[in-house]
């Protein structure tokens, strides 16, 4: 339980990170809270020829929040992103979905950027991007580009970053006004990785009928899958939806598979379960932000 | 090909020489000398190897010796003070926190960091503060009971 030997890198800024990177190129992986990358060292089932240790960029250690959304960076740790009052303000859904994001502790030193380039299909936080539609920002010697989630998560712990990439920053976007979300999973144990995990959004319209509902579901694919639900809502308000319906219709489009910890079935049942609860939340947040903003008019 | 540290550990200036790969745990034990933190499962799971890292609590089995290099890691052995054992130590021990004391570094640390940030926690708060931490003799009842004794007798000795 010791990891293989590598090269070490500690870069002092980013453009030294991308020319270690670059100078890597298939061998090299960065290595930024190391939550997820060190256990895989430990076990050996990585062996990066080459580590660079972003860990002293604190010029990566962001969290920008306005009315647009979350900007937040590559060494910004998880616990720093579900504490931060400005994020939670602009995109509640943040720290609804840290909470449930392993323990405590794993959270003071893992970082929100680096789970999503992980792109496990049971953690949170890309099932957190891939619902609100973000986008990670990936950059290379002399260039950068942004990538949306939809093309970011590949497959199963793969994603769109290729060799010499740094993912420098990840964009969550604010929803629209009368929107409320919510998280919900089921684990074995508090802080294990969901057997299955429901994200949610919802928007209202000025009659409180739904205007736009959609889900992302974790451990019930290769990527976090997303259904806009919306249609089968119906325009309608929360207390008149067919939540039955609402539940496999989602079900349907899921292709979860059998493990130790869970067989495909009872990962769909639950799935269709959490659905129903984390659009019910989200609903009732949604009521209580346009009710806010109806008090707010009327001051 | 080895790298040169500093870390300052429970107040003390300590260098080493290590590999790249010398995870914080085995610096501590091995090159350090200090066997007080103790390492269960190498991945993240148990929390036996849990330290505080600037003051706030890590997982030493997953951070490097090398990232940690010019920073303050304070270890079971820093918790106690001149005057003995700290508050959340005396409350293990009032309440049979412990039994092997093979997980107790980890709690204590863990727990030491969170009475800090929450002084008067929930059961709920307590629950969730030590739910990465794994027992396996003594039983978790008796450790959430010494959470909350640790809790008051911080209070009183606030007072």
């Amino acid at each position: 339980m010791k990891p293989p030997p590598f090269d070490y890198h500690r870069p002092a800024s980013l453009g030294e990170a991308l020319d270690a990177l670059a100078e890597a190129g298939g061998h090299g992986k960065v290595l930024a809270g190391g939550q997820s990358l060190i256990p895989l060292l430990n076990m050996r089932l990585a062996a990066p020829g080459h580590l660079v240790d972003i860990n002293r960029l604190t010029e990566l250690d962001t969290i920008a929040a306005d009315a647009s959304g979350v900007r937040v960076g590559a060494l910004a740790r998880h616990a720093a992103v579900e504490r931060s009052a400005s994020a939670k303000a602009a995109q509640p859904l943040l720290a609804q979905a840290l909470r449930l994001v392993a323990h405590p502790v794993i959270r003071n030193r893992g970082t929100v950027v680096g789970s999503l380039v992980h792109a496990d299909p049971s953690a949170e936080m890309p099932a957190v991007l891939a619902l609100l539609g973000g986008s990670v920002r990936l950059a290379r010697r002399g260039a950068e580009r942004e990538v949306a989630a939809t093309d970011f998560f590949v497959g199963p712990l793969e994603s769109a970053l290729l060799p010499g990439e740094l993912a420098v920053s990840a964009f969550f976007p604010a929803l629209p006004g009368r929107s409320g979300t919510a998280f919900c999973e089921v684990a074995r144990r508090h802080g294990d990785y969901a057997m299955a995990g429901v994200a949610a959004a919802v928007t209202l319209d000025e009659d409180f009928r739904i205007a736009a509902a959609k889900v992302a579901c974790v451990s019930v694919g290769p990527v976090p899958v997303v259904v806009d639900v919306s249609q089968v809502c119906g325009t309608r308000p929360v207390a008149s939806v067919d939540w039955d319906a609402v539940a496999g219709a989602v079900q349907d489009t899921i292709e979860p598979e059998d493990d130790i910890h869970a067989t495909a079935e009872y990962r769909r049942h639950l799935t269709g379960v959490l659905v129903t609860r984390a659009l019910r939340e989200a609903a009732h947040d949604a009521a209580q932000d346009a009710a806010r903003a109806a008090g707010e008019g009327q001051a | 090909m080895n790298h040169a540290i500093t870390l300052t550990v429970n107040g003390v200036v300590r260098e080493a020489s290590v590999p790249a790969r010398r995870l914080l745990s085995d610096c501590l034990r091995h090159d350090l000398g200090l066997t007080g933190t103790h390492v269960g499962c190498e991945h993240g799971v148990c929390g036996a190897c849990t330290v505080l890292l600037d003051g706030e609590p890590v997982r030493s089995c997953l951070t490097f010796a090398v990232t940690a290099d010019g920073h303050e890691i304070t270890t079971v052995e820093g918790l106690a003070g001149d005057d003995g054992l700290s508050p959340v130590q005396r409350a293990f021990t009032e309440c049979h926190g412990l039994q092997c004391g093979f997980c107790t570094p980890g709690f204590l640390c863990t727990v030491t960091a969170f009475l800090r940030e929450t002084p008067a926690p929930t059961e709920e708060e307590v629950l969730e503060a030590v739910s990465g931490n794994l027992c396996r003799c003594t039983g978790y009842q008796n450790i959430i009971k010494a959470v909350h004794r640790a809790a008051e007798i911080q209070a009183e000795e606030a007072r």
